[in-house]
């Protein structure tokens, strides 16, 4: 069903609430705020058809400081919430917001069975790699070994990489992003807003407090490029500072090699298709991870396929107007039944 | 047919039993249909074992079927008139049912040495005289099917599978009913298969005509006394399917999109396989991954705009304590049925009980008022049903009904309401762009605040689980704001006692020198218990609730009026507990019975005589 569009060109302080923003000076937040601020006016859809639903985290507090209509739920339970805003009400346009353990730790059930189902929603999981709200304890994807406040001698679980998960559940759109790269940031989330069906960004996201500097190995400025794939629809993988580093297809995994070296050119690399539905190769990106890989960023994965909610209203239509049960009177009296 | 004149009898009770594949389901509601459209009033409750196949002929696969039919029927009856036994496993387990004296219809086929020793008997119980203390009917009932269908069907296994309609040719023999009904059934439900068709009712003949031939039951035919029921347009409804229908008569009332959020769960599945079916209704019917995700979806579509319910038993009402809180502190409405089983953890699934009242009544962190109420028959779950969405809607409140496996699986007849006969239901919706909309503002006679509804223009906020301000509803965690909202709540839920109706006696008058009191699915029981007490003369009262979270506002002046008091439910003592706590300086009597069984009506007699006679 289609999603109204605004009449009249909107702004960022159209979206931008009165309510103080609460997160700690330097957290990756803000900065996510300030991109979906930016976008949603772009978007173009009426300020009161959007609606941001989120569980429980710091992150979770973001439909505060969005002003449109907004469901601050319980942990983990975001994405069943949305479920039923988005089937209850198809003309709106919903945001999950949630943390990386509300969406994989207390949340993990609802989150892949919302990607199973191709739920018409747009998902923002900020990954900290910890519990911001609770002070510190290891989430399902802080790194194995780290110290935190429940892991004194290192965490020993093997962590969860939340684009696995997505490739799994047969996601139809998965992209990444980083807090710091705002430009970045405001494309990926409009690529996001363009996809039907369940659409997850993850940011890796930094908590100043709790786990600073954790995702410093992809996003320290001296090797961030050697670190950071960028990927592009059609084009080569190609990345690393002065561009000399690629990605190919080595039989059945990925390799990274350096253009010119050993007869190596450009058309040797692997060239990005995120239209793909076999998830093989989207599923090996978005495992890359340092050291051996750069990590992949911007839209790994954005296939085409009926969602939960055109499926719905097809049925729901055709039903009614096949249907000879047209109210509950009909109802009622359809059947077995006799006058006494 | 018999031209003698017949016995004449206000009701009886057919118990149909048999190996899970034997249809008994279809045989008692072939009867029941063909009683209640030949005047009778009906009441039918099913016994499925756990097992979905357990081992033929083994006790663990027996499965039952109760008719109770007659002038004024308030529920499935206790022990049966008339017991039909396919198998010698079915008689061994149910037996325990049937009335000293009453006729059993064994298939004597099929009490082989294997069968009769898998049943656990040593001997076979025809021929020794166990039995002697009932009128034993031995018919070769499978030999006589198979003689029945030969010209239509020559292999056994197709022949055997009507010897149900054999049992029941002969039921409607004893009861001396047309076989009309049956036919054009058979004929509309095997319409594809027409030999079926044919061997089915060539076997209800045969049966019947057995009877007839064999005279064996001639002195045994009986007359049930005609129903006296107000006039209009009558069906068989289960609970399930009257609490389905009764949400979506509420979602037509209010001209709002229903919403179901669940996931399965003995005995309450039914309710979400049948609003599944009606999406050309407007249900928006959606299977969660959990009953967690089928409440927060409920709550996210009752923040959309849907009326919204989910549905569940115990176990699922458990995973949803914590989203019922999320509703209770966002103030959306939100219809929860709990279909009761037998509990606690996985209990007994396919068992009653009506252990859920404290999960109903405080199963929640945080001070959580909900609206709890209960239906008390099959039918009328659907005005329950109907009553739970309207107060929830137009209180903003979420609330529970509770129905249970009786309730739900049992079945009745159900006078057909006319949908303009229904009352209108007005939520408190906020009007579009009006300035001084606050999430929180609150309607002063029944302290409901506004439903704004996503999409709407200029009426733009946020809710959710942190405290709220009143009025504005922004995040607050300020104590004297939090005792308010804390007080707020539960006023809210109190006044919804304005508008119920007072609590009245059913049975009795105040004179009385004992009131019963119950509540939800044991009204048929308890009130047949009293009225026939009454009818002896003895000094007994009945009053049901079903307005349990908030009681009726006239309920201590009721009460004032006795000076003894029983409450009766299927638990340990819940209700009663909460009646203790609510009228502190009144004495309750109390009787209570766990065993995943109705009460029946001669436990109760013998309970309240008890009562009576040492007064
Ligand atoms: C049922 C329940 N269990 C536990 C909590 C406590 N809790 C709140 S937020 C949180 C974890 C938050 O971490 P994350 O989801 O990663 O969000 P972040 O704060 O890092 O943004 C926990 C454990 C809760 N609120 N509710
Ligand atoms: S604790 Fe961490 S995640 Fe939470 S607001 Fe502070 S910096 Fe952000
Ligand atoms: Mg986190």
């Amino acid at each position: 069903m289609a999603i109204e569009h605004s009449q009249v060109q909107l702004t960022k302080a159209d979206f931008t609430s009165d309510q103080m923003v609460k997160w700690c000076p330097g957290c990756g937040d803000h900065a996510i705020l300030a991109s979906v601020l930016g976008i949603f006016p772009e978007i173009g859809y009426k300020k009161e058809s959007y609606c941001m639903v989120s569980g429980i985290g710091c992150s979770s507090r973001f439909p505060y400081y969005v002003n449109t209509y907004g469901f601050h739920g319980i942990h983990g339970r975001a994405a069943a919430i949305a479920t039923g805003v988005k089937i209850a009400n198809p003309r709106l346009s919903v945001w999950i917001n949630s943390g990386d353990g509300d969406a994989t730790a207390i949340g993990g059930n609802h989150f892949i069975h919302l990607i199973r189902r191709n739920m018409d929603v747009n998902y923002i999981l900020f990954n900290n790699r910890i519990y911001g709200l609770t002070k510190g304890q290891y989430s399902p994807t802080t790194k194995q070994g780290q110290i935190t406040k429940t892991s004194p001698y290192g965490v020993i679980d093997y962590p969860f990489n939340p684009g696995e998960l997505v490739m799994g559940a047969r996601g139809t759109f998965f992209a990444r992003a980083i807090d710091n790269s705002p430009k970045s940031l405001g494309e990926v989330f409009m690529e996001m807003a363009k996809h039907d069906g369940t659409a997850v960004v993850e940011v890796l996201q930094n908590c100043v407090i709790f786990n600073d500097k954790t995702h410093q190995e992809v996003t320290n400025r001296d090797i961030k490029e050697d670190r950071q794939l960028w990927l592009k629809q059609g084009e080569p993988m190609i990345f690393g500072k002065d561009r000399s580093k690629g990605i190919v297809l080595k039989g059945n995994h990925l390799e990274v090699v350096e253009i010119g070296k050993d007869g190596i050119t450009e058309k040797d690399l692997l060239v990005h298709d995120a239209t793909r539905e076999n998830t093989g190769v989207h599923m090996m990106l978005a495992q890359m991870c340092p050291p051996e890989f750069p990590m992949a960023f911007g839209v790994i994965r954005a296939v085409k396929q009926l969602t939960y909610n055109q499926i719905f209203e097809k049925q729901m239509q055709e039903l009614t107007e096949t249907s000879s049960i047209k109210c509950v009177d009909d109802l009622l009296n359809s059947g077995d039944t006799w006058e006494v | 047919m018999t031209t003698e004149k017949l016995n004449e009898k206000k009701g009886v009770v057919v118990r149909f039993v048999g190996d899970s594949g034997d249809g008994m389901q279809l045989t008692g509601t072939l009867f029941s249909e063909t009683a209640a459209l030949d005047g009778n009033d009906i009441a039918t409750f099913p016994d499925y074992p756990a097992e979905i196949r357990a081992p033929h002929n083994t006790i663990a696969g027996v499965s039952g079927f109760q008719v109770h039919i007659g002038k004024r029927i308030y529920n499935s009856g206790d022990n049966c008139d008339v017991l039909v036994a396919m198998n010698p496993a079915s008689l061994k387990s149910n037996l325990k049912w049937a009335k000293k004296g009453s006729i059993i219809i064994v298939d004597a086929d099929t009490f082989t040495d294997d069968a009769i020793g898998k049943a656990g008997y040593t001997n076979s119980p025809l021929d020794d005289d166990s039995l002697s203390g009932y009128i034993l009917i031995k018919a070769p009932i499978t030999s006589l099917t198979v003689e029945a269908v030969k010209d239509i069907f020559t292999d056994k296994r197709s022949a055997e599978r009507s010897r149900n309609m054999f049992a029941l040719g002969m039921i409607f023999y004893i009861y001396s009913k047309e076989l009309d009904h049956t036919d054009s059934y058979l004929e509309k439900k095997f319409s594809k298969t027409p030999d079926v068709v044919k061997a089915n009712k060539a076997v209800v003949r045969a049966g019947y005509n057995f009877c007839e031939n064999t005279d064996v039951l001639q002195s045994q035919q009986v007359r049930v006394e005609q129903a006296i029921m107000p006039k209009g347009r009558y069906r068989n409804i289960t609970g399930n399917i009257a609490t389905a229908w009764g949400l979506l008569a509420a979602a037509e009332k209010a001209n709002l999109p229903l919403f179901l959020g669940s996931y399965p769960i003995t005995p309450a599945t039914d309710i979400l396989i049948e609003l599944a079916k009606h999406k050309s209704l407007g249900a928006r019917v959606f299977q969660a991954e959990d009953e967690i995700a089928g409440i927060c979806s409920a709550i996210g579509a009752s923040f959309a705009g849907a009326l919204a319910c989910s549905s569940t038993s115990g176990p699922g009402l458990s995973l949803k304590s914590e989203a019922i809180g999320l509703a209770v502190m966002t103030e959306l409405p939100l219809v929860i049925v709990d279909v009761q089983r037998g509990g606690p953890s996985t209990g007994l699934p396919t068992k009653t009980e009506q252990a859920d009242l404290y999960q109903a009544l405080y199963g929640r962190n945080g001070e959580a008022p909900c609206i709890v109420i209960a239906a008390s028959t099959s039918a009328n779950s659907f005005y329950y049903a109907f009553e739970a969405a309207r107060l929830s809607l137009e209180h903003m409140t979420p609330i529970i009904l509770l129905t249970d496996g009786y309730l739900g699986n049992g079945s009745q007849l159900f006078r057909i309401p006319k949908m303009s006969e229904l009352p209108k239901i007005n939520p408190p919706f906020a009007t579009p762009n009006d300035e001084t909309y606050a999430p929180y503002k609150r309607d002063t006679e029944t302290l409901a605040r506004q439903w704004a509804i996503p999409g709407m223009e200029g009426l733009r906020h946020r809710i959710g689980g942190l405290e709220k301000l009143d009025g504005k509803g922004s995040v607050s965690t300020e104590p004297a704001n939090h005792q308010k909202m804390v007080n707020l709540r539960a006023e809210k839920v109190q006044r919804v006692a304005n508008r119920l109706p007072d609590q009245k006696l059913i049975v009795g008058d105040e004179t009385a020198d004992l009131l019963v009191v119950g509540w939800g699915g044991t009204e048929g029981a308890l009130k047949l218990a009293v009225e026939e007490l009454c009818e002896q003369g003895k000094k007994i009262a009945f009053t049901h609730f079903n307005y349990i979270m908030p009681l009726p506002k006239n309920t201590a002046e009721l009460f004032n009026k006795f000076n003894k008091i029983i409450v009766c439910e299927l638990n340990m003592g819940q209700f009663v507990n909460y009646l203790r706590s609510n009228f502190e300086t009144k004495s309750f009597l109390q009787y209570n019975k766990t065993q995943g069984l109705p009460f029946e009506v001669s436990e109760l007699k013998e309970k309240f005589n008890q009562i009576l006679g040492g007064k």
